[in-house]
């Protein structure tokens, strides 16, 4: 397949925010007033104006602590739920460019749907001003220009590695059999239908962020059947059940950033 | 560092203690990792798991203050397992060496120890030595007299058990660090410690080290590549600050200060010339005079003359016995002993400890001079909250200074690589490089000074200054007397090995001599690719000595001169080479003798010791010879389980002189129970002066914290996010709780004892403001650097209503 991939090897991240700073320094994003709430994390979301978010959290397992760093952010789907929310409204606010980066315009202030919602991953945030809606654009710019992503540069220890589609999910793929040497659960989050490609060494410790093939799938066929327009709960008692579930799970990543 | 930051990925083991350097030294995780891809071991030792921690194999935490017990238990472990490097530790180190018969440790005192002066007298801390005068040698290490089996002996104490009970370290986790990290000692594998602030900022930080740095010996782990000592310097030109000797004891290339009972040039060369009558060492220090003498041509210039004395007496001498270190200044300041104060690139008001009277000391001067970037706490200590500027006298001066990327000129990082910069941009308004404006205020004292004559003008008057191009500093000019000149022909001297006493040479700083030649500005070099195979990238920039990238190599290569490590060779004798005579090829050798196995011609490979021996029994240092774990001053146990001595018995006691200045809490203070440590954040930078006023930085920490264990919190009543009072014996700070996992309490003998932990990194000016720690910080130092032990104290913790 064409285009570019990331791979974001969660093993390997510090917790810098090196990535956080880089991205708002390359989009000019203003820094968000923010307090501890009792975490190293700030912001406590994405937004409007943060545009990746380095979520933090705390585990003990059998007395075994650990501190995971999970960098959020658009995944940048090939086949993305997004583009087709938006088709109903602006068709031309979704773009996808050659290199696969998923990008939107100001004319997504137009979507009535609410993408936070349609999107499997829970990522799209609408400024409440002008009401258009933002994510992480994968620094198409910078791409067009042969550059990584800022995000990428920044990196200082290698886990995030940006290339040609095909040679990141090589990398991705042995790079999963030598973590499943050492962490027998490790994973790939949704390598075949997503752009940016998350290994996770210990699935559990992180915030079950990435929707099960399955579930996405579903959510996804359902409405290529019923028209987007469709409230929720015209799709039936299946689909209610999953939109629940991933609430839930939204929810407990939540709970777990503000950890008591 | 021994070592330098690529090297880190040559690494089997890494050991990161007093250290956490993925959050502080990010990039340096680079490293680490390629270590780890390749197979190395991460063990991460701190009070509280870390960033750093959650990439650890192994993570175990120890109570702030027992560092020396832990690594002694190591020592001990070494030891009886025999794990140490036989024939590294009796040939490359004085493990041999046979001490004076009176030397003895008793109680937790070494001999010679003088409690009224709290010094020791060392006259019993020597080698024995034959008629000619060369230390007596044992390379069987039975000898009972021998410093391996006095060491032995020493750490005998140091059991596992009772290791566990002073720092709270679980037995099983203590011995899976000491068995994992004692493998290094195998030939052929190579263990690196990297450490910072966590290790130098005690009573007893000096010795940290030297433990650390005697487990290294022993495990032949120095010398080679993926080894060494290394410190992760805390700002990124203090190593080229302590180089040119920004300190009180020491002139440029660590040569002394000298003193008042010094009057002549002779005494001060006699009394640093250190002597040996061993043929085979090199006593690299022996060439002292050399370096003294060039340096002071490079002050005085033409001035400088044998008649003269090269014009020593023109420089200040230190009263004997006095310390001038930074608690002192402001000791002094408080009394009202300081008139006129210059923080140049510094923020003391946030920075040194016991914050209120730092700032109250201020009160004091006539005046100051601040040069940074823009208005920071110190510049602005008379308008603090809580001050009335209508009461302080205090004249400041805000001058602001260029950035670094406003300037040209060199930083020296923790790999002693000399980097040199370029300009990007100009500087704002009428802000000007530092060079800049030391220039433009010693051309005019000078001229203040001939016109108006003034107490001992000589010194300003003789000063050579030829630094400026059309009436502004020409940084290369001064880069290039920092490297010194052939005063006969007027060429830039190659080498400090081609320096002389005779007043024929100049060198601002013998140790960077080599680092600008006729060949052109080394530190400027960008050749980036990598000869060596090890990550030595010798071409790109220029380190000291003689950009030599590992120091003391000579103790990689066996007595043939064959690396240990024959996948990671640092050098190697090739017999063939120079037409059969031999020479090294690899790094710069740590001197070009032949190897040992020729016993007419080598010289030992540690060169910058008298005795040509790496130093397991360091006399050199005022607290010990060997460590010894000591409390820190404010220490929550009753007694030290190892000994009668609570507290270093050679640190400088501030606490006893008392007054506003001096408040201290006892041991086991019950109005201040638990441990506090002082660390940084990935965020902040320092004091914060710079990174409080940066909306993308605040975002991520905007406010002081205190991090605490679950069980402390439930104890306290306090939630995650609370606000909650930190307090000490000398102030208070309000700080954010964060309850966390990653602290958890310690039983230490019978006790359970509770460490919090808060950045450094906040002050009253900026975007974002907060408390300083340093409000809660003791004066008290380290016996040897007087470093102030902001790494273990007492305070309470409560929450604010």
């Amino acid at each position: 397949m064409n285009g570019k991939s990331v791979l974001i090897d969660l093993s390997k991240c510090i917790g810098c925010r090196g990535c956080q700073v880089a991205c708002k320094q390359w989009n000019q994003l203003p820094g968000e007033k923010t307090v501890n709430v009792g975490s190293h994390q700030n912001p406590q979301d994405l937004s409007a104006k943060t545009w990746t978010l380095v979520r933090f959290k705390e585990t003990e397992n059998n007395g075994k602590v650990d501190w995971t760093f999970f960098k959020d952010q658009c995944r940048h789907c090939i086949d993305p739920p997004c583009k087709y929310a938006a088709e109903d409204y602006a068709p031309d606010s979704i773009f996808i460019d050659k290199n696969g980066a998923v990008v939107y315009l100001p004319t997504t202030k137009k979507i009535e749907d609410d993408m936070n919602e349609t999107c499997p991953y829970g990522i799209p945030r609408k400024d409440d001003n002008s009401g258009e809606w933002f994510k992480c654009n994968f620094c198409h710019d910078r791409i067009e220009s042969g550059k990584e992503p800022a995000c990428v540069k920044a990196c200082p220890t290698g886990a995030l590695t940006f290339g040609d589609r095909d040679k990141i999910l090589e990398i991705s793929k042995k790079r999963l059999q030598e973590m499943k040497l050492d962490h027998p659960n490790a994973t790939l989050l949704d390598a075949e239908d997503v752009r940016w490609i998350y290994l996770l060494h210990e699935p559990e410790d992180y915030f079950q962020l990435g929707l099960r093939e399955l579930d996405r799938f579903d959510r996804y066929a359902w409405r290529k059947l019923f028209k987007p327009k469709a409230p929720a709960w015209l799709a039936g008692g299946a689909l209610a059940l999953l939109f629940k579930k991933r609430d839930k799970r939204m929810k407990e990543k939540q709970t777990d950033e503000v950890s008591s | 560092m021994t070592n330098h930051w690529n090297d880190i990925a040559n690494s089997d083991c890494i050991l990161i203690m007093g250290s956490n350097a993925a959050e502080n030294h990010p990039i340096s995780f680079k490293y680490v990792t390629k270590a780890m891809e390749n197979g190395a071991k991460l063990i991460s030792v701190d009070p509280r798991f870390t960033r750093t921690s959650s990439k650890a194999d192994i993570y175990t935490a120890l109570r702030s203050g027992t560092d020396i017990a832990f690594l002694g238990g190591m020592i001990k472990y070494i030891l009886d397992n025999n794990f140490y490097n036989k024939e590294y530790t009796a040939e490359y180190t004085n493990a041999a060496h046979l001490i004076n018969e009176k030397f003895s440790f008793k109680d937790g005192l070494f001999s010679g120890y003088d409690p009224k002066k709290r010094t020791y007298d060392k006259s019993t801390w020597t080698y024995q030595v034959d008629k000619k005068g060369i230390p007596k040698r044992d390379t069987t290490l039975n000898n009972p007299n021998c410093v391996f089996q006095l060491l032995k002996k020493h750490f005998s104490r140091y059991n596992v058990d009772l290791v566990s009970k002073i720092t709270g370290t679980p037995k099983n986790k203590l011995l899976e660090v000491y068995k994992t990290y004692s493998a290094t000692g195998k030939t052929g594998k190579a263990g690196t410690i990297m450490y910072a602030m966590g290790w130098t900022q005690h009573t007893v930080g000096t010795q940290n080290i030297r433990t650390m740095a005697i487990i290294q010996l022993l495990l032949g782990n120095i010398g080679v590549a993926g080894g060494g000592v290394n410190a992760l310097r805390g700002e990124s030109n203090v190593q080229g600050s302590t180089d040119h000797c920004l300190l009180f004891h020491i002139l440029p290339g660590y040569l002394k200060t000298p003193k008042a009972s010094q009057p002549k040039l002779a005494d001060y060369n006699n009394k640093y010339t250190p002597k040996t009558s061993d043929p085979n060492s090199a006593n690299w220090w022996g060439n002292y005079a050399k370096y003294s003498v060039s340096f002071l041509k490079s002050m005085f210039g033409k001035n400088a003359t044998k008649g003269n004395d090269f014009g020593y007496s023109w420089l200040p001498k230190l009263d004997d016995g006095t310390n001038y270190s930074w608690i002192t200044i402001f000791q002094e300041m408080f009394k009202g002993k300081i008139k006129g104060f210059f923080a140049w690139g510094m923020n003391p008001a946030c920075s040194g400890p016991n914050s209120d009277m730092t700032r109250e000391a201020m009160e004091k001067l006539d005046w100051m001079v601040n040069v940074n970037l823009w208005e920071t706490e110190t510049g602005a200590f008379w308008k603090r909250p809580g001050a009335d500027p209508k009461k302080i006298k205090t004249e400041v001066f805000l001058l602001p200074c260029a950035a670094s990327m406003e300037k040209e000129g060199s930083i020296t990082n923790s790999s002693r690589w000399m980097q040199w910069r370029y300009k990007a941009v100009d500087p704002p308004g009428d802000a000007l490089p530092d060079a800049e404006m030391i220039h433009e205020i010693f051309v005019r004292l000078q001229k203040l000074y001939k016109k108006d004559g003034g107490k001992f003008a000589d010194p300003i008057l003789n000063l050579k200054w030829d630094y400026a191009h059309n009436g502004h500093i020409d940084i290369h000019a001064v880069a290039k007397e920092i490297n010194g000149y052939d005063l006969k022909t007027g060429k830039l001297m190659a080498s400090f090995s081609k320096l002389k006493n005779d007043g024929t040479t100049s060198s601002g700083n013998w140790l960077y001599c080599n680092s600008y030649t006729e060949k052109g500005n080394m530190a400027a070099r960008r050749d980036n690719k990598d000869y060596s195979g090890i990550g030595l990238f010798s071409n790109w920039s220029w380190c000291w000595p003689v950009n030599r990238r590992i120091i003391y190599n000579r103790a990689s290569v066996d007595q043939n001169g064959q690396p240990w490590d024959k996948e990671h060779p640092v050098i190697k004798w090739d017999a063939a080479a120079n037409d059969g005579k031999g020479g090294w090829i690899g790094d710069v050798p740590d001197g070009g003798w032949v190897p040992m196995s020729n016993k007419e011609q080598t010289k030992w490979p540690y060169i910058m010791k008298p005795e040509g021996f790496a130093r397991i029994f360091g006399m050199g240092l005022a607290d010990g010879p060997f460590p010894e774990h000591y409390e820190p001053l404010e220490c929550p146990v009753e007694q030290n389980m190892l000994s009668k001595v609570m507290l270093n018995p050679t640190s400088k006691a501030w606490h006893e002189e008392g007054g506003d200045m001096n408040k201290t809490a006892k041991a086991c203070d019950p109005r201040y129970p638990f441990v506090a440590t002082t660390y940084r954040v990935s965020e902040h930078w320092q004091t914060g002066a710079m990174t409080r006023q940066q909306p993308w930085l605040v975002e991520l920490q905007p406010e002081m914290f205190v991090e605490m264990s679950k069980q402390l919190a439930k104890e306290l009543g306090i939630k995650n996010g609370d606000k909650v009072i930190v307090e000490s014996a000398r102030g208070k700070v309000h700080a954010k709780a964060i309850v966390t996992v990653r602290f958890k309490p310690f039983k230490i003998g019978d006790n359970i004892i509770h460490e919090v932990g808060m950045p450094w990194c906040y002050g009253f000016m900026g975007l974002a403001t907060g408390d300083s720690v340093n409000k809660l910080t003791p004066n008290i130092g380290d016996a040897n650097t007087m470093i102030p032990e902001s790494k273990a104290f007492l305070v309470n913790v409560k929450k604010e209503v």
